[in-house]
């Protein structure tokens, strides 16, 4: 046994070496890369050049020449195509938070509800998930696109509970008219929430201190409307309304929300909060069994133990797969498309159509996407670090 | 003085409380307190309310027979005729009317395959070579062109068929890539790692559609000038090139789960990157994931409705096709809906119970 022998000398450039391996699959990986890039950008550079495709972003300042259905503001085929894109991105946020927010909140009481005493409660809620997860969305925005334009009645005839209309041409509703003291109202909402983050910062304080839990629904409630209430009276409490009024062939005035941003809100909520309600009953069903019957020892009720003990902990776990189930939402936002409400996709559609620009609008959209997929994530990520255990 | 006191037994305790039992079990589940009891009756009340009203439109009042002025003077009920009618365009879209009986045998052959591929007892070397030899006599059933067939041209493919064959073709393709994806993600080099992260963030981070819009318009400008490849050929690349980076996450998320010493101990036992996937960790980590590998397949089935945005008549598509060009039928076209709905109910839902019973098999050896 030699143990004086020198110890063999590493080759860096031998085959034998892992690191010249490495270095080896990660050159031809990236030049396979570039060769299929500079592949698919050369032949796409001849296509438009023999077929006369013009390329470039200098189309989104030209006049778009048509016109879009419901828009949070004016807009006609004059305006830029920049324009557009922008009324078509607002269409599809709107419709994506509100369902978000609503499809939560169905989610929650629908996963929650899995665990209720009654059998009903149960049967039905485990029969509204399975029922439609299992359909495609797709299918339920056209269904509920159909079910809103055909079998509701005209407008004529429309269904009425007080000032608000339902009918073929969407709900109607009404809204103040922009006053002087719904300026002072809404300051008066803002203190509200203002006063409410001080009496929460107070409400933990007393309960760290004395162990006495302070009620975190109803006095904020009350400190909110009464600040928004003192706020509009100051303004002078302006009561006028814009309601809406039957006309012969439509519904005029007021408020009002088409049948296709319906049917896309309705469908988008209904379909997800099917995805949310089991994402929360896997998250309750992880916290250990032993929580929920130390909490029913220490004395709480039902109520208590679901929003005391089971739900903050189950949070940890939901928040991960709920940011998923809200990126989901928002992608499948774009289907909007099928029925025709305005969403950034159907107008890229409308737009590519006019321009025969398919790579810029479809790379537009992209972005778009890209862009809110990053910033829910961000954002989610941001509430998911304020909700983990906090360990030493 | 002594008085001798006779054994007096104490009455007998009241017997426990039934705790099984259809008594007991509606005492506990509907009527345990007053709370529950109000609940109870204010939703059986809705439930009686409102499930007659359903029967009568949807059963007894029903127009069964595909006759379009019988269903316009029924006004209470729906109009199942409207199935009778046109189930041959729903389910096989436009396929030529005498040549139907080829994509009714081509369905069921695959569909019969997925449902054997789902028994445990199939999964032996054989299973891929037929998967093959199913997917060559599917093709050629559809296509035609051989063997005295006539010959069909893919744009006339469509219904059920077309929603199979897209779903389950890209299952089968996009695993391999997944896989490569999921290992990529995981791998020590960056250039590769970061590529992949890129490749699955990027595909993960758009809607469906928009990739499919790429397909069908983008993709004959990516292509040499000269070259036609078939839509159908270039939305299965886009929806395989979609659910690979979903496939990817879920393959990634069992490979995570393989603790690190099982790879350490192979590489002390010498082996290879490749043997120690190969051998180790794949087996352990694709046996994990095999319910995530299952949802992902429903949820692509389901997306294959998006197609007909791209004008593939899959069932969505072939339902519009044949209701909406008819004046006559265009009414009933909920009743339409409704039909494709539970198609894809039935599908969906026997897949995920079988999901359900797959993670309880997957889960067996943790459970003593």
């Amino acid at each position: 046994m030699s143990t004086d022998k020198p110890p063999h000398k590493k080759n860096y450039w031998s085959w034998r070496s892992q690191a010249f391996r490495g270095l080896l699959y990660q050159v031809l990986a990236l030049a396979a890369i570039c060769f299929v890039v500079w592949f698919l950008a050369h032949n796409t550079l001849v296509n438009m050049r023999n077929r006369g495709i013009q390329s470039g972003f200098d189309f989104l300042t030209q006049p778009s020449g048509f016109a879009i259905g419901e828009s949070l503001y004016p807009f006609d085929s004059e305006e830029p195509y920049w324009h557009a894109f922008l009324i078509g991105i607002s269409n599809t946020l709107r419709v994506a938070i509100v369902g978000i927010i609503l499809s939560t909140m169905l989610g929650t009481l629908l996963g929650i509800g899995r665990f209720s005493r009654n059998a009903l409660v149960r049967g039905l809620c485990l029969t509204y998930v399975e029922t439609f997860r299992n359909i495609p969305v797709l299918l339920q925005l056209l269904l509920w696109y159909v079910v809103l334009t055909e079998v509701l009645p005209n407008s004529a005839d429309a269904w009425q509970v007080g000032s608000v209309f339902l009918s073929k041409g969407g709900l109607n509703f009404p809204i103040p008219v922009w006053a002087a003291g719904q300026f002072w109202a809404a300051i008066g909402v803002l203190v509200g929430v203002i006063g409410f983050w001080f009496y929460r910062r107070w409400a933990i304080r007393q309960f760290e201190a004395t162990g006495k839990p302070r009620s975190m629904f109803w006095v904020p409630v009350v400190i909110v409307i009464a600040c928004s209430l003192l706020g509009w009276a100051l303004g002078g409490a302006p009561i006028a309304l814009n309601r809406p009024i039957k006309g012969d062939f439509s519904i005029e005035n007021g408020g009002a929300l088409t049948p296709e941003f319906l049917a896309v809100l309705i469908g988008l909520t209904l379909y997800t909060a099917s995805f949310i309600a089991e994402v929360v009953r896997g998250g309750i069903a992880s916290v250990p069994r032993g929580q929920g019957e130390a909490a029913s020892a220490l004395g709480l009720n039902r109520q208590q133990e679901m929003s005391l003990v089971m739900l903050p902990q189950a949070l940890r776990v939901i928040i991960p797969p709920l940011t998923n189930q809200y990126l989901n939402l928002t992608k499948n936002s774009s289907l909007a498309v099928a029925i025709g409400y305005p969403d950034v996709v159907s107008i890229a559609n409308t737009s590519l159509n006019q321009t025969g620009r398919a790579v810029e609008c479809i790379s537009l959209v992209m972005l778009v996407y890209l862009a809110t997929s990053l910033a829910t994530t961000l954002l989610m990520g941001w509430y998911n670090k304020r909700a983990t255990i906090k360990e030493r | 003085m002594t008085s001798t006191t006779l054994f007096q037994p104490i009455a007998a305790r009241p017997a426990p409380i039934n705790t099984s039992g259809p008594v007991a079990w509606v005492k506990t589940n509907l009527l345990s307190d007053w709370k529950t009891s109000l609940s109870t009756l204010i939703i059986s009340g809705l439930l009686l309310w409102y499930i007659p009203q359903l029967l009568s439109w949807a059963v007894f009042h029903a127009t069964w027979v595909p006759n379009h002025e019988v269903c316009h003077n029924n006004h209470v009920g729906a109009c199942w005729g409207l199935i009778a009618e046109k189930y041959r365009i729903i389910i096989f879209g436009r396929y030529p009317y005498e040549e139907q009986w080829r994509p009714l045998i081509a369905t069921i052959l695959l569909t019969g395959l997925l449902v054997l591929s789902c028994v445990r007892a199939a999964w032996k070397t054989w299973l891929p070579i037929l998967w093959v030899v199913v997917f060559t006599v599917f093709f050629m059933l559809m296509y035609g062109n051989v063997l005295g067939l006539e010959k069909v041209e893919t744009n006339r493919w469509g219904g059920l068929p077309l929603t199979i064959l897209l779903s389950s073709v890209s299952l089968v393709l996009c695993f391999p890539i997944a896989l490569v994806v999921a290992l990529g993600r995981r791998s020590n080099l960056p250039a590769i790692r970061t590529f992949c992260t890129i490749y699955v963030e990027l595909i993960r981070g758009v809607p469906l559609i928009s990739v499919l819009f790429m397909a069908s318009f983008m993709f004959p400008l990516f292509m040499p000038p000269g070259t036609d490849i078939d839509v159908l050929i270039r939305v299965l690349v886009g929806i395989t090139l979609f659910a690979a980076a979903y496939m990817a996450e879920v393959i990634r998320g069992g490979l995570q789960a393989i603790p690190k010493g099982q790879v350490e101990a192979a590489a002390t036992l010498g082996l290879s990157y490749w043997q120690t996937q190969r051998k180790i960790v794949l087996p352990q980590a694709l046996a994990m994931v095999v319910p995530g590998i299952m949802n992902n397949f429903i949820s692509t089935f389901k997306d294959t409705s998006l197609v007909t945005i791209v004008s593939l008549y899959e069932l969505t598509g072939a339902l519009k096709l044949g209701v909406n060009s008819d004046a006559n039928w265009r009414p009933f076209i909920i009743e339409g809906y409704l039909f494709i709905a539970l198609i894809y109910f039935v599908f969906c839902f026997s897949m995920s119970r079988y999901s359900r019973w797959v993670e309880k098999q997957v889960n067996k050896s943790k459970l003593r």
